[in-house]
C-alpha cells in the first residue's frame, strides 16, 4: 500500500512538474509582458523597460530557459515570482484561493445534493412525469454554456430588482459591496445577496449533470440481482431502492463528485469573471490578457494539484465506500 | 463491417450473397422511431439549412454595414435587428452559427478518431504503449485546456482556425480514449478476438477490422456529444475573445457582444443565444437517441 | 394433506408475448418439485411470478395461493409480508445476488429483521447460526466478511442461510447450483436438503440440468414452450415417460455411466419462439412422432397415470427411452497412434497476484499450472476435464499462444514452441484452429457468415474464397446460402456450427475445443456433439477437448486428463478412468455427477469433498489434493499421511493406459 501510494504520487509529482513547466514555457513564448509597456504614456525608455522586465524576470531578451530555470528555482521555494504589476504572485493567489474555494464548495455542494436527488428520484418511477421533467430540463440546460446561462442570469435579475422588487435583490458583480457599515447581519445579508447568481449560474449546470449520473447508475443497478434478492427477503421496494440500490448507485456519483471538484477550481472561471469575483478563475483570464506570465504559470501549477488531488480523493472516496475495491 | 468492394464483386460473380447486412437499417430504424431521434434530427437539418442557405435569401451579408440603423430592434429589414455598427444580427448570427458548426463538427471528428486509434492501441497492446498514451492524456487531462487555448489564441487569427479546430481537438479526446481503452482491454479478451490472434491475424489489422468496428456505437455516439462539446467550448473562448478572431465571428463572439447590449437592446442577445442553445439541444437529442438505438437495452441518457 | 403452494392456471405475458402459458402444480410440505426446461421455457418466469417480483410490465393472470391464500392480485404489503417469510428464494448467480457492499452477516439479519421483531445484536447472533447451519467455517468471523470475499459455493450458501432465515414453508431455488463446479455442486445440494430437513419446507427446485432433478426431486414438471408438458412422480417421469419430448430430453444427454461411443439423439431443430408459436402442438415441429392431428391445436394435459400426466395425443405409443444396459466392461479397447501431434512436457505456468482494484499490489504468484504432461496422438481426442481455477484453461491458452513456456516443453506437429521462427508459427497457426465456449462471443456480431469464415482464408493467403465457404457450410450442416447472415440470425447451436466451420477453413490436423458445447441447451448440445465426433472421422482430426463436463468428456474422448490446482491428477483411456478411477479426486468429481436415472441416483453413496479449492497462490505442500482429500481423512494412518505432507506425487502408470498422481491410488467404482 504505502509503495503503491509513493509511487503514484510521484507519478503526479512528475505530471505537476511537466504540466507547469509545459504551461511557463507556452506562456513566456506566446505572452508579450513588453506590449504592456508600449501604450504607456510618456512612453518609457528602452533601457527602463528592459531593468523593469529582468527585475520580473519577464524579459524576452533573457533566453528562455534561462528564464525558466530562475522561474523554477524560485518556484521550488515556494516563491511564484512576480506579476506584471510588480506584486508579489504568493499574496495575489492566497486571497483569491479562498473566494474562488468559497464559490466552489457552496456551488458543488448545492448542485450535487440536488442533482442525486432528482437523478434518484427520476430512476425510481423510470418514465414518471418526474422522469420526463427532469430529463428534459437537464437537456436543456446541458445545451446552455455557462456564459449565457450567466448572462441570461443577470438580465433576469436586472429585471426582476427593476420590475419585482423594486430595489436592488439580487447583486451582479462582486463579491461583496465595499464600505458598507451595516454591522454583521447586514455584512451577511450583502454576501448572501451577492453569492446567489454565481451559485445558482455554477449549481444549474451541476444539477443536470449530476441527476443524470445518478439516474443512469442507478438505473443500472434497479435491474441487478441483488435488489431482487433484497425484495425476495421481504423488503419493500422502497426500502430496498434506498437500502439497497441508492447505496449502491452512490459509489460512483460521489467519486465523480471529488472528481469535479478537482476541475471546478478553474472551472468556475466563466462565473467568477462574468459575475466579476475575484477568484483564481478570473485572474487566469485577467493575466493572459495582461500577459502576466508568472501568474498563468502559477494558477496552471495550481489547477494541476487540485486535479491530481481530487483524482487522488476520488480513488481513496472509492476505496471507503466500496468494500470491493478496498485493499485489505 | 461489410464486403470491401472487390471482394462484393467477385462474391457476386461466385452467387454466394443474398440479402443486404441489415445492421444500418436497423439502427436507423429504431433511431427514426423514437420522437426524440426524429426532432432531434430534424431540427439539427433546420439548423444546417438556415446557417448554409439563409445567407442567400438575407439582403445583407455578414461584412455589410447599415449605416442608417444602429442598433435597430428587428424590422422587415433587419429580420433579427442591427447591431450596434450597424451589422444586420441575421447575417452574422448565421456566419457565426456557420463556424460554430463546421468547428464543432470538425473538432469532434478528430478528437474522436484520436480517441479511438489512441485508446484502441493502448488496450490492445498495453505495456509501453498504454503507459505513454495514459501518460500523455494524463498531462493533457491536467493542463487547463482554457489556458492553452487562450494562450495560443493570437494563432488563430487571419484564417487559421483548422489550427484551432486541432487545438480543440486536442483537448478533447482523452476521457473517451480511456473508456476506448477499458473496452478494448475487455473487447480483446472477447473470443472473437482471441480466435482472430489464434488464426494468425496480425495485431493492427484485429485492432481496425476487429476492435475499433465494435466500438463504433460508442464512437459513434461519442462523436455527436463531442460536437455538443466542442460548440460550448468554442463559443466560451471566442466569448473571451480567445477562439475565433476577428474579422470572423463565431457564436461566442456574437454572444459576448450582446450581453453588453442585451439589457436595452434584447435582439442582439436572444437571437444569438437561442439559436446556439438550439442547436446544441438538438445534437445532444440525435447523440442520445442513436445512444438507444445502438444499445436498445439500455435506455440510458446523460 | 393440503398443499402449502398451489398455483392453478399461471400464464404470464410480456407486451402480449406469452412467456408462461397455463402452468398448474402444488407442493405441499417436504416435498420437492422439480421444473425442468432448456432456456426460454418460462421456468425462470413461472418462479418470479410466484413470489411477485416480475419486473413492471409482466401481465400476469391465473392463481397462486400460498396456504390458501391468494397472491396474485395481492397488495404490495401483502406480498412483502410472505416474501422472505413463508416463501422464500435461491437465485441462481450468487456473485450478483449478494449486495456487494454491505456485510454477509448483516445481509442475512436483514432477513431475520424484515420479519421478526428482534433487536440488531439477536438478529446478528441468529446470522451466525445460521451461517453454521449451512456448514460455513468460522461462521462468526466469515459474518463479517463481504460477498466478495467469498467463493461461489459459499455464496451460494449464504443465499440458503438467508432463504431459511424465518423458517419458510417453502424455498423456490431458481437454478442453484448452474454456476457452480460440479464438486461444489454436490455440497449445496447436500446443504440445501439439510435446509429442508431443518425447515421441513417444501422446495421448488427450477432447473435445466435433468440429472440434478433424479436425485433431488419427488415430482417433475417438464416445461416446454412456456407450458408443461408433462407431470409426475420422478420414476413416472423417467422411466414411464408419455411425451416424445422428455424422450428426446433424455435421449440427448451424454452420460458418465455409459461408455462406447454410440451417437446421441438430438432433437431436431430449435424450440419455437414464444412469439411465434405454432397452431398446434409447440414440440410437434421437432417431434419424431409427428402426425397430421398434432398441428390441428395444442394437446392438453392427458391423465397417463397416477398423479402422471402429458401433452401428447399419442401417449399411448410413446416408448420411453431407453438408456440400455451399462456397458460391459473391457470393451473395444484401441492400440494408441503412433504419431503423436501434441507434446505437453512439464508445464509451468505463474501469474503474478494483485490485490485491490485500486491500488494494486503484487501480493504474490498464482501457480496456475505447476507442472503437466500429456500428450496427443493423430486422430486421437483428448479430453481435458477440471473444475473452475484447475489450470486446465492457463495449459490451454499456453498451447494456443504458442511462445516459449515460462518452463517446460510444448511440441506442436513436430516443433517446439521454444524455437520457433515467426514464419513457422504462423504456419502451425494454419494446422491448430481452435472453436470456444460462447458461439455468439466467438463470432465477430459485425461480420457476415462469409466474412467471418474468409477471415482465415485471407490471412493465410488464399484471395477467392468464395466456394470454400460454401463448402464448409454444408460440412457443418448448414445452408450455404446463409453466408450474407449475421451470427445474431442463428440459434446458438448453428452458431457454434459456424465456429466449428472457421477452425476448419484450413484444413487443420489439430483442433482445440475449449468447452464448445457447455453454453448449449442438452438438445442442441447433442448435435454438435454428433457433428464433432463425425467430423473428427471423416477429416482425422485430433482434438484437445477441453470441458468441465464429464460426462460429455466420456461421450467424446479417447482419452482424459483430469486437473486438479494445477497438476494432472489422473490421465488414461477414457473408459478406465471412468470406471474404475484410481485417484481420490477423480473418484469424487466422478461421484459428484449427478445421473438422469432417479433409482440409480437414490442408491449412489456421493464422495463430499470438504471447503473450497484451495489458493493457487498457495498451494498444500506435498500433494496438492491431501486438504480435501476423504482418503488422507479417513482411511489413512498417521504414518502413511506423512508421505501426503511431504512428497509431490507423480503420476505414475497403473494399467495399460492409466496412471494417477496419488502415493495410495487404488480403483473403485463411483459412476
Amino acid at each position: 500500500m504505502a509503495g503503491f501510494l509513493a509511487r503514484r504520487l510521484l507519478n503526479y509529482a512528475v505530471l505537476v512538474v511537466v504540466a507547469a513547466s509545459l504551461a511557463y514555457l507556452l506562456a513566456a513564448t506566446a505572452l508579450d509582458p513588453r506590449s504592456n509597456y508600449a501604450d504607456r504614456t510618456p512612453k518609457p525608455p528602452a533601457a527602463v523597460v528592459d531593468a523593469q522586465l529582468t527585475a520580473l524576470n519577464l524579459n524576452d531578451r533573457t533566453p528562455l530557459l534561462q528564464r525558466y530555470a530562475t522561474w523554477a528555482a524560485g518556484v521550488l521555494h515556494g516563491d511564484f515570482g512576480r506579476s506584471v504589476g510588480g506584486t508579489p504572485v504568493n499574496d495575489d493567489l492566497r486571497r483569491r484561493v479562498g473566494v474562488t474555494f468559497r464559490l466552489v464548495v457552496l456551488g458543488l455542494v448545492c448542485g450535487s445534493l440536488l442533482g442525486v436527488l432528482a437523478g434518484a428520484l427520476a430512476a425510481a418511477r423510470q418514465y414518471g412525469w418526474f422522469d420526463r421533467l427532469s430529463t428534459g430540463l437537464s437537456f436543456v440546460v446541458l445545451a446552455v454554456p455557462v456564459v449565457v446561462l450567466a448572462n441570461m442570469l443577470i438580465l433576469a435579475a436586472t429585471w426582476a430588482n427593476e420590475h419585482v422588487f423594486g430595489r436592488q435583490v439580487f447583486l451582479v458583480s462582486g463579491e461583496h459591496s465595499d464600505g458598507l457599515d451595516t454591522g454583521f447581519w447586514g455584512h451577511a445579508l450583502d454576501r448572501l445577496q451577492h453569492l446567489v447568481l454565481p451559485t445558482v449560474s455554477l449549481s444549474v449546470g451541476l444539477i443536470a449533470v449530476f441527476s443524470r449520473y445518478q439516474r443512469n447508475m442507478m438505473l443500472d443497478v434497479l435491474g441487478a440481482d441483488y435488489v431482487r434478492t433484497a425484495m425476495a427477503k421481504g423488503l419493500s421496494r422502497g426500502k430496498a431502492l434506498i437500502r439497497h440500490a441508492l447505496r449502491t448507485a452512490l459509489i460512483p456519483v460521489a467519486t465523480y463528485f471529488a472528481f469535479t471538484f478537482g476541475t471546478l477550481l478553474t472551472g468556475a472561471t466563466f462565473t467568477e469573471k462574468i459575475f466579476g469575483w475575484h477568484g483564481l478563475g478570473e485572474q487566469l483570464i485577467n493575466s493572459i490578457f495582461r500577459n502576466d506570465v508568472n501568474t498563468v504559470a502559477a494558477i496552471s501549477l495550481l489547477a494541476a494539484i487540485a486535479v491530481l488531488c481530487a483524482s487522488l480523493a476520488a480513488d481513496l472516496l472509492h476505496a471507503a465506500l466500496d468494500p470491493r475495491v478496498r485493499a485489505r | 463491417m461489410t464486403l470491401s468492394e472487390e471482394e462484393l464483386a467477385e462474391e457476386l460473380r461466385d452467387g454466394v450473397m443474398a440479402g443486404a447486412p441489415s445492421r444500418t437499417r436497423l439502427i436507423a430504424g429504431r433511431f427514426f422511431r423514437s420522437g426524440q431521434g426524429r426532432l432531434g434530427f430534424a431540427v439539427l437539418a433546420l439548423m444546417f439549412l438556415l446557417a448554409f442557405a439563409g445567407p442567400l435569401v438575407s439582403p445583407w451579408s455578414y461584412l455589410d454595414k447599415d449605416f442608417t440603423a444602429f442598433l435597430q430592434p428587428p424590422s422587415p429589414g433587419h429580420w433579427f435587428g442591427t447591431l450596434q455598427t450597424g451589422a444586420d444580427v441575421f447575417a452574422v448570427t448565421l456566419r457565426g452559427m456557420q463556424k460554430s458548426l463546421v468547428v464543432g463538427l470538425l473538432a469532434a471528428l478528430v478528437s474522436t478518431a484520436l480517441a479511438a486509434v489512441a485508446g484502441a492501441f493502448a488496450g490492445y497492446f498495453l505495456g509501453w504503449t498504454d503507459r505513454t498514451v495514459t501518460w500523455v492524456s494524463d498531462l493533457l487531462l491536467v493542463l487547463p485546456a482554457f489556458l492553452v487555448l487562450a494562450i495560443m489564441s493570437p494563432l488563430f487569427g487571419s484564417g487559421q482556425w483548422p489550427l484551432f479546430v486541432i487545438t480543440l481537438a486536442l483537448f478533447l479526446w482523452m476521457v473517451t480514449s480511456k473508456v476506448v481503452r477499458g473496452m478494448t482491454i475487455s473487447t480483446k479478451e472477447r473470443e472473437f478476438i482471441q480466435a482472430a490472434r489464434y488464426m494468425g491475424v496480425p495485431p493492427v489489422r484485429i485492432i481496425f477490422r476487429h476492435v475499433i468496428p465494435n466500438l463504433s456505437s460508442l464512437l459513434i455516439v461519442d462523436a455527436t456529444l463531442n460536437v455538443s462539446t466542442a460548440i460550448l467550448t468554442e463559443t466560451s473562448l471566442s466569448y473571451f475573445g480567445f477562439g475565433i478572431q476577428p474579422p470572423d465571428v463565431s457564436l461566442g463572439t456574437l454572444i459576448a457582444d450582446g450581453s453588453r447590449t442585451a439589457v436595452y437592446a434584447p435582439w442582439t442577445f436572444w437571437f444569438v443565444a437561442g439559436l446556439l442553445v438550439v442547436t446544441v439541444l438538438a445534437v445532444n437529442l440525435v447523440g442520445d437517441a442513436l445512444r438507444d438505438a445502438f444499445d436498445p437495452s439500455s435506455k440510458r441518457a446523460r | 394433506m393440503s398443499p402449502v403452494l398451489d398455483v392453478r392456471d399461471l400464464s404470464v405475458s410480456f407486451g402480449g408475448v406469452p412467456a408462461v402459458r397455463e402452468v398448474s402444480c402444488a407442493v405441499r410440505r417436504g416435498e420437492v418439485l422439480g421444473i425442468v426446461g432448456e432456456s426460454g421455457s418460462g421456468k425462470s418466469v413461472t418462479s418470479a411470478a410466484v413470489m411477485g417480483l416480475l419486473p413492471p410490465g409482466a401481465r400476469v393472470t391465473g392463481s397462486v395461493r400460498l396456504h390458501g391464500r391468494e397472491l396474485i392480485g395481492a397488495s404490495a404489503r401483502e406480498l412483502t409480508s410472505c416474501r422472505g417469510k413463508a416463501m422464500s428464494m435461491v437465485f441462481q448467480d450468487p456473485l450478483s445476488a449478494l449486495t456487494p457492499v454491505y456485510r454477509v452477516g448483516d445481509q442475512i439479519a436483514e432477513a431475520v429483521r424484515v420479519h421478526q421483531r428482534v433487536d440488531k445484536e439477536a438478529a446478528l447472533v441468529r446470522a451466525v447460526q445460521l451461517l453454521d447451519l449451512v456448514g460455513i467455517p468460522r461462521p462468526s468471523e466469515r459474518a463479517l466478511a463481504f460477498p466478495h470475499e467469498f467463493s461461489g459455493g459459499m455464496r451460494q450458501r449464504v443465499m440458503i442461510a438467508m432463504a431459511i432465515a424465518n423458517d419458510p414453508d417453502v424455498i423456490i431455488c431458481d437454478e442453484p447450483t448452474t454456476a457452480l463446479d460440479v464438486t461444489v455442486q454436490a455440497q449445496v445440494l447436500e446443504v440445501l436438503k439439510k435446509a429442508q430437513q431443518k425447515t421441513g419446507a417444501a422446495i421448488i427446485m427450477i432447473t435445466h440440468d435433468l440429472g440434478v432433478v433424479a436425485g433431488f426431486a419427488d415430482r417433475v414438471l417438464v416445461m416446454y414452450a412456456g407450458r408443461p408438458v408433462e407431470v409426475g412422480g420422478v420414476d413416472d417421469v423417467y422411466y414411464r415417460t408419455r411425451m416424445p419430448y422428455t424422450v428426446g430430453l433424455l435421449g440427448s444427454i451424454p452420460r458418465a455411466d455409459k461408455g462406447g461411443r454410440r451417437p446421441l439423439t438430438p432433437i431436431e431443430g430449435n424450440p419455437p419462439s414464444p412469439a411465434a408459436l405454432p397452431p398446434g402442438c409447440p414440440f410437434a415441429p421437432r417431434c419424431p412422432m409427428r402426425i397430421d392431428a398434432c398441428e390441428e391445436r395444442e394437446p392438453p394435459l392427458f391423465e397417463v397415470g397416477e398423479g402422471h400426466r402429458a401433452a401428447c395425443i399419442r401417449w399411448k405409443e410413446v416408448a420411453p427411452y431407453d438408456a440400455g444396459a451399462p456397458e460391459v466392461s473391457g470393451s473395444a479397447r484401441r492400440e494408441r497412434p503412433p504419431r503423436a501431434v501434441l507434446e505437453v512436457r512439464g508445464l509451468v505456468k505463474d501469474y503474478p497476484l494483485f490485490k485491490g482494484a485500486l491500488f494494486r499490489r503484487r501480493i504474490g504468484t498464482v501457480h496456475a499450472v505447476a507442472g503437466v504432461d500429456f500428450d496427443l496422438r493423430q486422430g486421437e481426442t483428448l479430453g481435458l476435464v477440471g473444475e473452475s481455477g484447475s489450470g486446465k484453461t492457463t495449459t490451454l491458452t499456453q498451447i494456443l499462444e504458442l511462445a516459449p513456456p515460462q518452463q517446460g516443453s510444448i511440441t506442436v506437429l513436430g516443433h517446439d514452441t521454444a524455437r520457433l521462427d515467426a514464419a513457422r508459427r504462423t504456419g502451425i497457426r494454419r494446422d491448430m484452429q481452435v472453436v470456444f465456449q460462447d458461439p455468439l462471443a466467438s463470432l465477430d456480431p459485425r461480420m457476415t457468415v462469409h466474412d467471418i469464415l474468409a477471415e482465415p482464408l485471407h490471412t493465410h493467403g488464399q484471395r477467392r474464397p468464395g466456394r470454400r465457404i460454401a463448402e464448409l457450410l454444408s460440412l457443418v450442416g448448414l445452408d450455404p446460402s446463409h453466408a450474407a447472415r449475421y451470427p445474431q440470425d442463428f440459434s446458438g447451436g448453428q452458431r457454434q456450427r459456424i465456429a466449428i466451420a472457421r477452425a476448419l477453413a484450413l484444413e487443420p490436423r489439430l483442433l482445440v475445443l475449449d468447452e464448445p458445447v457447455s453454453a448449449l441447451d442438452v438438445s442442441i448440445q447433442a448435435g454438435v456433439i454428433n457433428l464433432l465426433g463425425s467430423l473428427r472421422d471423416r477429416l482425422g482430426l485430433s482434438y484437445l477437448f477441453v470441458a468441465h463436463d464429464l460426462a460429455v468428456v466420456r461421450h467424446i474422448a479417447d482419452r482424459v486428463a483430469v486437473m486438479y490446482l494445477g497438476r494432472i491428477a489422473e490421465i488414461g483411456q477414457v473408459d478406465a478412468v471412468y470406471r474404475a478411477p484410481m485417484h481420490p479426486y477423480t473418484q469424487a468429481l466422478l461421484s459428484a455427477i449427478p445421473l438422469p436415472d432417479p433409482v440409480r441416483e437414490r442408491a449412489r453413496d456421493r464422495i463430499l469433498l470438504e471447503g473450497d479449492l484451495p489458493s493457487p497462490a498457495d498451494p498444500p505442500t506435498g500433494c496438492r489434493f491431501r486438504t480435501r482429500c476423504p482418503k488422507f481423512r479417513a482411511e489413512l494412518t498417521g504414518d502413511e499421511r506423512r508421505l501426503c505432507v511431504d512428497v509431490e506425487p507423480e503420476v505414475r502408470p497403473l494399467g495399460a493406459d492409466q496412471g494417477a498422481a496419488c502415493h495410495y491410488a487404488e480403483r473403485r467404482d463411483v459412476v
